[in-house]
């Protein structure tokens, strides 16, 4: 079993976010971490390797991440998880690349992990905590040309009629809870209903430190330049406004039992009743 | 004027009813174009086609699998090739889909097959001019809302997927004509197919993400959901949920509000027993009015809040639901 797991390096989501003079996000200026919402899709691949059994050389998980230099950072968090060996695309020209940009970029490079002797299972989290659009998954099993089955809350490999194994899932959909299922290959993404992610044991820092970290550029992979970047985005931003704050309105103490009243007038004021 | 597809949104045909998430694709649509209504599945159910021309659609594509495959059941891959082959056939000035998981995974697809840009959670979308050569321009809320961003396409077809609530569903006849397509649809994306489906059972009460009004729960409530849920009865609101109170069983996830639940932009938004921590805040920050009930005069809740009351819900939403009902008589 050969599993890949995509994480992204994201500017800390109780810092303070912004844009940079390009409108980019600023990914440098602030502390960046492992987005909390792949720790979920790190501890879903691990314990997919769990389940299949042994801990032989046949069964691997690689962390993938692309992003700038410091983004090895969030290599190294999975790896001290317990991910078996890190890869990092890092490249001046990446800078600014939106979702379609970043999708080429990740395909290329589960392509080349999978290059000697395949892959199995992409498992990504369901959205990253600065960007947010939870496309890259849908994106990059397009450009994989495999099934997804995303959003996931529970996860098990299974076996079809033919003999094949699938990966299954169990969606908490809006209107249904759904089980959905592909024959691998497959990309996968989890939510955070999957289940905690483990944290780093001390032994697991320490054989992190012996792990093999390969770092690729976009020659690498052979990805043309000019297809990613800010410029090459398909999408511009125009402007960005930081939205005023919020100014604290009334607040009120219910002493013996004002505050029910406060709260209807308040709402009648307003009409909502 | 160049048409716009508008893919209607999959629930909708459950019982021969468009949603209102779809009728408000088809008002922003008319803004940029003429609406083109894109419907997967059987259009003689209910009064799906002529509630979409009531609402503007020109034309409708009903789209059936030329070997009777039923593409509603194998997720988002045949429904991307569908509006990837309409795309390539009408060139149209953009595709507007619901936003919501399975609207931003064909989204993401559709944007990946027909080599254009991707706009997702648009809140608004306007039509462009010049200085945009004509590429319609979006409005989001990003960063947890604290920022808001105007965006558009500039690569191969404009895809943007729009949050329920963007705008009000208007009338205008338009000619509906119907317009069966049949379409092949790839091996490849009949692989990944749903095997059980356990639908829930309605509430009875608005959906979450386009009511008007919200009233929402969380640890505070310890469990007991009453008091919450016959104060929004009471206003005619959808209950939402913290993540603490759905992770404690009390609420199924659907009605998570925040960062990993539903993001919730409704005109009066009330929170009961909620902290107000930045990944809740993600998903209600929007609301154009908030108010909130909790015990604790030091929430971080409170800073958002238009009226806030320090108390027990416990006592407060009985109380307040009691005098509301009074006053309806
Ligand atoms: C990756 C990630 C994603 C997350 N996504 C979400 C998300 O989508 N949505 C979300 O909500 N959270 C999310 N969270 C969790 C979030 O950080 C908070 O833990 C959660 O919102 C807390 O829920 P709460 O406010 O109900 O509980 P608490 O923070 O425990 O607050 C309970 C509040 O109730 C008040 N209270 C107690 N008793 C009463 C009473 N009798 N009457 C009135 N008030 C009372 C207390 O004063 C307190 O303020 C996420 C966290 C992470 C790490």
């Amino acid at each position: 079993m050969n599993i890949v797991v995509c994480v992204k390096y994201v500017p800390d989501s109780t810092a303070d976010r912004h844009f940079e003079e390009d409108l980019t996000v600023d990914r440098v200026g602030v502390d960046g971490l492992l987005s909390e919402l792949d720790e979920y899709a790190v501890e879903q691949a691990l314990q997919l390797k769990e389940k299949v059994g042994d801990d032989s050389a046949d069964h691997m998980v690689t962390v993938l991440s692309v992003g700038p230099e410091r983004a090895s950072d969030a290599v190294r968090k999975s790896l001290q998880m317990g991910c078996d060996a890190g890869v990092h695309v890092v490249d001046a020209a990446i800078a600014g690349s939106d979702a379609v940009g970043t999708s080429l970029v990740l395909a290329k490079a589960v392509a080349k992990i999978g290059a000697e002797s395949g892959w199995d299972v992409v498992m990504c989290g369901m959205a990253s905590t600065d960007g947010s659009m939870g496309v890259v998954p849908a994106m990059l099993a397009e450009r994989l040309d495999v099934p997804a089955v995303t959003l996931g809350s529970e996860v098990e490999l299974s076996a079809d009629s033919g003999g094949n194994t699938t990966l299954r899932i169990r969606r908490d959909g809006d209107t249904a809870t759904e089980t959905i299922e592909a024959t691998l290959p497959v990309v996968c993404s989890v939510t955070d209903q999957s289940g905690e992610a483990r944290y780093p044991s001390f032994k697991g820092i320490m054989a992190a430190k012996k792990k093999p970290v390969a770092t690729w550029s976009l020659s690498d992979l052979g990805v043309d330049a000019e297809l990613v970047g800010l410029a090459a985005a398909y999408t511009v931003v125009e402007d960005s406004q930081a939205r005023p704050p919020r100014t604290a309105g009334q607040v009120v103490a219910d002493d013996d039992g004002a505050g029910a009243h406060a709260l209807v007038e308040f709402l009648a004021s307003k009409k909502f009743i | 004027m160049s048409e716009v597809l508008v893919l209607v949104d999959s629930n909708s045909l459950v019982d021969g009813k468009v949603s209102k998430p779809t009728l408000e694709l088809l008002t922003i649509a008319r803004r940029i174009g003429e609406p083109s209504a894109v419907l997967i599945g059987d259009p003689s159910t209910g009064s799906a086609v002529e509630t979409l021309a009531a609402y503007g659609a020109e034309k409708i594509y009903a789209v059936s699998a030329s070997d009777g495959t039923d593409i509603t059941g194998y997720l988002v891959a045949p429904k991307a090739e569908v509006l990837a082959q309409l795309v390539e056939r009408t060139g149209p000035a953009a595709v507007l889909i619901p936003s919501g998981g399975e609207g931003k995974e064909i989204a993401g697809r559709l944007a990946v097959k027909t080599d254009s840009g991707l706009i997702t959670d648009a809140v608004d979308v306007q039509p462009g001019d010049d200085s945009t050569r004509g590429t319609p321009v979006t409005t989001q809320s990003v960063f947890a809302g604290s920022y808001t961003v105007r965006a558009r396409v500039t690569h191969g077809t404009p895809i943007i997927t729009v949050k329920p609530n963007s705008a009000a569903p208007a009338q205008h006849q338009g000619a509906g004509a119907v317009e069966e397509l049949t379409v092949t649809i790839s091996e490849s994306a009949k692989t990944a197919k749903i095997t059980a489906s356990e639908p829930r059972k309605a509430s009875g009460r608005p959906e979450l993400t386009e009511a008007a009004i919200v009233v929402s729960g969380g640890r505070g409530t310890g469990g007991d959901f009453t008091a919450v849920e016959a104060f929004a009865d009471a206003i005619g609101a959808a209950v939402g949920a913290s993540r603490a109170a759905v992770d404690s069983g009390w609420m199924p996830h659907a009605f998570q509000v925040g960062q990993t639940g539903k993001t919730v932009s409704p005109q009066l938004y009330v929170a009961n027993g909620i902290s107000g921590a930045i990944q809740h805040r993600a998903g209600m920050q929007t609301s154009k009015t908030i108010v909130a009930v909790n015990k604790d005069d030091e929430a971080p809740i409170f800073e958002l809040v238009d009226f806030g009351v320090v108390g027990d819900l416990q006592k407060v939403l009985p109380a307040a639901t009691e005098e509301i009902t009074k006053r309806k008589g």
